[in-house]
């Protein structure tokens, strides 16, 4: 692999029993681009997502995370809080997960945690007030302040996550994410339930961050336009191993993909339903 | 309506007839045959159906007016419209209950110092504020129902009461030490109960509550058992006794020695703690501890995607809180005098669970009216005597149907960019664990 990866997968497999999700999968994650994983409907594609953020322990493979300071990281070595404490990989949810009871701004502080919990003196400093506290405090919110800024939050930051519509959700989350300052944001279908012009304005989000931030983004995703419009490098899933990966058009043309979309069944499907009308 | 009367008619008697009969089948037994064990120890019964008659036709009859004022009330969920000005005047009037709370709870002493019944109330019912501000960290805040907070209590007041006895330690020397040692035991208790959530966290932190208890009553030769410790040192104010002698404070003042002056000074003491317990929870509500912990109870699994460490903040939660139990427990011990195993079971767990829940999770003022509903209320009734229970049970449940979430069901954010706008208790989740 001679492409600078921030993220390498190899031979990365997970079972569940005598289930296998993901089997003898590498793929690799360039530094400051964007690679989508797709697939097909239980393709293991939000498995792969799970083990490299932690919540689950692979079967067996690596994963490794190389920081831009030369450090090396082997995922499947950390567990839990760590990947995103120590080994800066941020995620969001397939299906949102924010504190919805905790107002929009509540939940960017919250993402900085670790960073203030430093700053607080593990809370004793914060406990008298100290000003060095203060500062950092301030900080903390000029960054979540930011964050809503750019998402076009800024007028409801004080209201509860939960009551945002959903399409504001989504984009809370990602720039929840993005509070945690990661090197690797991983998004689990960013652009489900978005509709065109939520779609679009998550697009210019993610291509956003990728530019100014310089974070490297692994999403997945089913909404085809997202997909082509913004990776840089896709990689796609069938049945827990890869059948393609290049630029989005090499993707689009290949014909074991096309099959896997659209299915040998279905087409037999398609061909009973031609034949009866 | 009056058209929608008709109909009505029969559905309200097919209603009332079925409560009746409900009522027939239960209290046919329970009422109509009385049952008695004779002179020589057989079985003697006889009927009350007179009895059984008039409880069944009182069902029938509630049913109807039940019915008929659901009626007139219309239906349940309807938004009643209140002008704004109402409004207004009710936020107003909210925002002024805690500090005209404050300034009376202070003058208190003031107004009733002859009247000991009353200061003993006070202190009884701060105590209860500062368990159940305590209680509010782990339940409230952290989300993780606690069902064993009375051993942390007992850790304090044993802490306190043995220390003081046996090495004749002061009172202010004891206090942080009984503190860090629940906070100790809160740590312990954190630790094997991490990954239970829900009913099963309950079920531990309840059995760690009876064995604290059944340690307390066995363990003889250090805890005296069922006998408890006596002969508690009485606390001093700052080093000068509150006696009648020559070195205490009523002497060095020059003043008449009364012993209301240590029953004020005791009311003073638990309501510091209490407003020091008040205090550091609002402070670490807007500390990134405090957070966490909200975070937590909303949703676990999105905190361990932000890095959030969820055994250490979890353990934090278990031991603040338990530190405040422990606190709350050296102050019972050094009022009392005397402790026993007798003074922590589990229905004081219980108690400070209700004050909690029926405050409203994770609101200080909710916590403190319930506190002062729940004891105050409970020492009004006791004019009621037999019937005393049943009234208060009936109190609690028409509130919990009024309020589900509590007496202040909704959150108040920890920060803000504008507008401090209070959050509705319907997103706010109650935790899992």
């Amino acid at each position: 692999m001679s492409a600078d990866h921030i993220l390498s997968v190899d031979h990365l497999s997970m079972r569940f029993g005598g289930i296998v999700a993901v089997n003898d999968l590498s793929f690799g994650a360039e530094r400051r681009k964007i690679t989508a994983l797709i697939g097909p409907n239980g393709a293991g594609k939000t498995t792969v997502f799970n083990c490299i953020t932690g919540f689950y322990k692979p079967t067996s493979g690596s994963m490794r995370l190389a920081h831009d300071d030369g450090r090396n990281i082997q995922l499947e070595r950390l567990n839990d809080f760590r990947i995103s404490k120590q080994a800066k990989v941020a995620r969001t949810f397939q299906n949102i997960r924010l504190f919805p009871g905790m107002t929009a701004l509540e939940n960017l502080m919250v993402a900085q945690h670790n960073a203030l919990m430093r700053a607080s003196g593990l809370t004793l400093l914060g406990l008298i007030g100290a000003p060095s506290w203060r500062v950092a405090e301030k900080a903390a919110i000029d960054l979540a302040r930011t964050w809503l800024e750019r998402i076009g939050l800024l007028d409801r930051a004080d209201d509860a996550a939960g009551n945002l519509p959903y399409g504001d959700q989504r984009r809370l989350e990602i720039a929840r994410a993005m509070c945690t300052e990661p090197a690797l944001l991983c998004l689990d279908e960013p652009a489900a339930g978005l509709n065109a012009r939520e779609s679009a304005s998550l697009s210019e989000l993610l291509l956003a961050i990728r530019a100014n931030q310089g974070t490297s983004i692994l999403l997945i995703e089913h909404d085809m336009s997202v997909v082509m419009e913004i990776s840089d490098h896709v990689v796609v899933m069938d049945y827990g191993v890869k059948i393609a990966e290049g630029t989005p058009q090499h993707v689009r043309d290949d014909p074991k993909v096309i099959a896997a979309y659209l299915g040998a069944d279905e087409e037999e499907a398609i061909a009973v339903m031609e034949s009866g009308t | 309506m009056q058209t929608s009367r008709a109909p009505g008619v029969a559905f309200i008697f097919k209603k009332a007839l079925i409560s009746a009969l409900v009522a027939l089948v239960l209290f046919s037994l329970m009422i109509g045959v009385r049952t008695e064990a004779g002179s020589d120890g057989q079985l003697t019964y006889w009927t009350r159906f007179g009895d059984l008659a008039m409880m069944v036709a009182t069902v029938f009859g509630g049913s109807i007016v039940v019915e008929l004022l659901r009626q007139w009330w219309g239906p349940v969920g309807t938004v009643r419209v209140v002008p704004p000005q109402v409004t207004s005047a009710l936020s107003l009037g909210a925002r002024l209950v805690a500090p005209v709370l404050l300034i009376f709870t202070f003058l208190v002493p003031v107004i009733f110092y002859n009247e000991r019944y009353i200061l003993d109330l006070g202190i009884l019912v701060l105590t209860y504020v500062m368990l159940g501000w305590g209680l509010n960290v782990v339940v409230g805040l952290a989300g993780l129902l606690d069902l064993g907070y009375v051993a942390f209590y007992a850790v304090g007041a044993y802490s306190y009461a043995l220390l003081a006895t046996n090495f004749g330690l002061s009172f202010w020397i004891c206090l942080p030490l009984a503190g860090i040692l629940a906070a100790f035991w809160g740590v312990l208790l954190g630790f094997p109960v991490l990954r239970l959530r829900g009913d099963y966290l309950a079920i531990v932190t309840l059995a760690f509550g009876e064995i604290i208890r059944l340690v307390l009553l066995n363990w003889q030769s250090v805890t005296g058992g069922p006998n408890g410790v006596t002969g508690i040192p009485r606390p001093t104010m700052f080093g000068i006794p509150l006696s009648p002698g020559d070195d205490g404070l009523a002497a060095m003042l020059r003043i008449e020695f009364s012993p209301t002056h240590r029953i004020v000074f005791l009311f003073y003491l638990i309501l510091a703690l209490a407003l020091l317990t008040n205090w550091v929870t609002i402070r670490l509500r807007r500390l990134p501890i405090g957070r966490a912990w909200e975070a937590l109870r909303e949703d676990e699994v999105a905190c361990r995607a932000l890095g959030i460490n969820t055994t250490t903040t979890k353990l934090t939660a278990f031991a603040t809180g338990a530190m405040f139990g422990g606190l709350a427990g050296a102050f019972f011990a050094t009022r009392q005098g005397f402790i026993s195993p007798e003074s922590f079971t589990f229905h004081e767990s219980a108690l400070v669970l209700a004050i909690v829940v029926l405050g409203g999770m994770g609101s200080q003022l909710g916590v403190a009216l319930a506190a002062l509903a729940m004891i105050g209320g409970f020492e009004l009734f006791r004019g009621l005597d037999q019937y005393r229970m049943l009234v208060f049970g009936m109190a609690m449940v028409l509130l919990m149907i009024w309020r589900p979430r509590g007496l202040i069901g909704h959150r108040a954010p920890t920060v803000f960019l504008e507008r401090n706008q209070a959050i509705s208790s319907d997103l706010v989740k109650e935790g899992h664990g």
